[in-house]
């Protein structure tokens, strides 16, 4: 789709975003001098520090890819939203509690406090540093995915822009961000969710043929295979269309292509009826994407650079309501489901026909009925066609997401900002209580993303949520986005410092026994910024094509693997030894990262290559690699029992 | 050797493991299930994944009302 920037929206989002930064270089600077933030954590109150609690954990990432994900496949991105919130109850039911009784406040701290070893230092160090970059990914992919239908950039401009602004603010200022930043941000991203569901209830459903920009797509039949040509020549202006042959790579594909001018039009050649029916097929349009010496060719023509030249559709449209309506009006937050439940939706899915050089991205429309759409199994096919490799992989994410918030390094800390425990526990209920309301809002976000009609087909998900609110009004698009936005500049501000840290004091400091003073020190953590921060920026331009929540996903599991099974046994096995704990935090980083990085997903996505089997049987690791770190540091810790038996 | 707060975390969470494997299990394996509308045309998919996150909150709560304040904590606040 061709994305122009509108100057009022482009207004309303710089003057967010300097505002926001604005107020977090005040309370940072003045946090500096009234010796040291963390000295103010006990004056916090409870509700805004929960509230922050929401602002720290819902990156652009909770927001971005589950709501994208909602909006292509249906309930399957509502799968995160469970995991994610679910892994609240692990981390304060579980962890906090223990930890706290050992007065220590980190994952870093915790496994250092008993044993004082190097060795566990450089470990998790190397595994904070992974885990940070894995998070950074998806933080830069959604940076790109806002910037494009706001100021009409392409993605890796975003990324740069996110990247550039991060380094500069990290390596000159050192940015604090605040507690009251973070509630400003959590609430923010809450209200305006709310606002967006109450329009998207108001608005209804409404049956249509194609998307906002009026293009119906025409669909034809059910027509004996014999009149296919025949039938498709009685639509508009193909009476003269040329028909294309099925030569090369299109032989056998279930495609049929016209040319007509310029125009190349392809419909999509479906059997009519479900156990096949070889008699009879239908004809649904379908939109292409091709590269061509350089070029970019959407339905055969060079995509424009100006609204009204050649571009892809946009999609996302309901095709039937049930009792044969035409529009619903304003629904219930329950008969937005039962309705939906009773229609049918137009997805769109994609196939590449042929190799590199005469690459044809086709986009074909996939009918799908509601009570399809609101089950799970969309995305996670295995679920419905009763393979066990596909079963695994879902319980494999579900257990990843379970136990990865309270696995990830810079979670648990806000557990801590308050002045006692029980203030900790009001403040992580409030939390709960705002992540969760965000979660249920993320649902009816992205149902209303998929039948907004605004969605771009080539996007892998990201960008739905900015274009369902633009699809709304521009202004409400243009806060939405900065609020986001502004979220993508906290998180990665957070984690770059903290994998500066964790190179600084972990890996040089600690590990390696470098003497550094406090000046060395500074310049090697903002060395080291730079790096992490260049490393993120290409790692985000590379990971373009996939859903932003789909790679936290990931970021969960390399942080479950690597880091709960030694913070669980630490905590609750006396026999735990310094040996059982790097063994596993190694293992289980490494083969989490290896199976994500040789799998299926990857290959495709981010190597490229189309048809790639990987060479891991499932792509989720946590099934394996979770139980893998905790079988690991058992077997270790017994075996060097007697050499450690000393520290208790 | 658990202190009665961290004692009361673990039940409470073989409580909500229960709960949250349920959905899992059903979604993995019999995903049919899962299309059923009990309640108001809305499916179980749908019901089943609110009830997990407001009973993520409700044991929240429940959480923070029966955990007392260790003594040690308790006689910091006396200032």
């Amino acid at each position: 789709m061709i994305y122009e920037s509108s100057t009022s929206a482009a207004a309303i989002f710089f003057i967010f975003v300097g505002v926001t930064l604005a107020i977090s270089f005040y309370l940072g600077g003045k946090a500096k001098s009234s010796q040291g933030y963390f000295a103010a954590h006990g004056e916090i109150p409870w509700f805004i520090n929960g509230v922050a609690f929401a602002g720290d954990y819902l990156s652009a990432a909770s927001f971005l890819g589950i709501c994208g994900m909602i909006a292509l496949y249906g309930y399957d991105g509502f799968l995160y939203s469970i995991g994610f919130l679910a892994g609240w109850i692990v981390a304060l039911l579980v962890v906090a509690e223990p930890m706290k009784r050992m007065g220590k406040f980190t994952f870093a701290d915790a496994l250092d406090s008993r044993f004082q070893s190097k060795g566990i230092k450089i470990a998790v160090g190397i595994s904070t540093l992974v885990v940070s970059v894995f998070y950074l990914i998806p933080q830069m992919v959604g940076a790109g995915a806002l910037i494009t239908p706001l100021l009409g950039f392409d993605h890796w401009v975003g990324v740069l822009i996110v990247g550039v602004t991060v380094i500069t603010i990290v390596v000159t200022a050192g940015m604090v961000s605040t507690t009251y930043v973070q509630f400003i941000k959590g609430a923010l991203l809450v209200v305006f969710s709310a606002v967006l569901t109450v329009v998207i209830l108001q608005r209804g459903f409404d049956q249509k043929k194609g998307g906002e920009d009026g293009y119906e797509f025409s669909n034809v039949g059910p027509v004996a295979t014999a009149d296919i040509e025949s039938s498709l020549r009685q639509l508009d202006g193909m009476d003269d269309a040329e028909l294309l042959a099925a030569e090369g790579d299109w032989k056998d594909q279930p495609f049929i292509r016209f040319s007509q001018g310029e125009k190349l039009r392809v419909w999509h050649v479906v059997p009519a009826a479900e156990p096949e029916d070889s008699e009879n097929v239908l004809l649904r349009e379908a939109q292409t994407l091709q590269e061509v010496g350089g070029k970019t060719l959407v339905n055969g023509e060079e995509k424009g650079k100006t609204k009204g030249e050649a571009e892809l559709h946009p999609i996302g449209h309901v095709s039937k309501l049930p009792g044969g309506q035409e529009k619903t009006g304003p629904l219930g937050p329950l008969s937005f489901f039962s309705t939906l439940q009773k229609s049918e939706v137009v997805l769109w899915r994609k196939q590449v026909v042929g190799t590199t050089a005469t690459k044809t991205t086709v986009f074909y429309q996939e009918p799908t009925h509601g009570s399809e759409v609101l089950s799970p199994g969309g995305k996670f096919k295995g679920i419905r066609e009763g393979k066990l490799i596909g079963k695994i992989n879902f319980l494999s994410l579900m257990l990843a997401l379970f136990c990865g918030t309270a696995s990830l390094p810079h979670i648990l800390i806000r557990y801590y900002t308050v002045k006692d425990a029980s203030a900790a526990r009001k403040s992580t209920i409030v939390g709960i209580a705002t992540i969760g309301f965000f979660y249920v809002l993320t649902l009816y976000l992205g149902l209303g993303a998929m039948t907004s009609g605004a969605l771009d087909v080539s996007d892998s998900g990201n960008m739905a949520a900015p274009l369902l609110a633009k699809s709304m009004s521009p202004t409400l698009f243009a806060i939405i986005s900065a609020i986001a936005f502004t979220t993508v500049l906290g998180t990665v501000s957070g984690l770059i410092l903290a994998s500066a840290g964790a190179v600084t004091h972990d890996l040089m400091a600690s590990g390696m026994g470098i003497k550094m003073g406090d000046e060395a020190k500074v310049r090697v953590a903002k060395i080291s910024s730079v790096v992490v921060g260049a490393i993120a920026i290409v790692l985000g331009i590379q990971f373009k094509g996939m859903n932003v929540g789909f790679l936290v996903g990931w970021a969960f599991s390399i942080a479950a693997s690597a880091n709960l099974p030694a913070l669980v046994m630490l905590l609750f096995w006396k026999g735990t030894t310094k040996q059982g704990i790097i063994t596993a935090v190694v293992v289980g980083m490494v083969t989490s990262l290896g199976w994500i990085l040789l799998s299926a997903d990857t290959m495709q996505s981010v190597y490229g290559i189309s048809d790639a089997k990987g060479f891991v049987p499932f792509g989720q690791p946590g099934i394996v690699t979770i139980p893998l770190g905790f079988l690991t540091l058992i077997v270790v810790s017994l075996m060097t029992k007697d050499s450690s038996g000393s520290e208790k | 050797m658990l202190t009665k707060n961290a004692r009361l975390g673990l039940i409470l969470f073989a409580v909500y493991l229960i709960f949250y494997g349920g959905f899992v299990f059903i979604s993995a394996f019999r995903a049919d299930l899962m299309e059923a509308t009990p309640y108001a045309g809305v499916n179980l998919a749908i019901l089943y994944g609110f009830a997990l996150i407001v009973g993520a909150f409700a044991l929240a709560l429940l959480y923070g009302f029966l955990c007392t304040d260790d003594e040690d904590e308790v006689k910091g606040e006396q200032k």
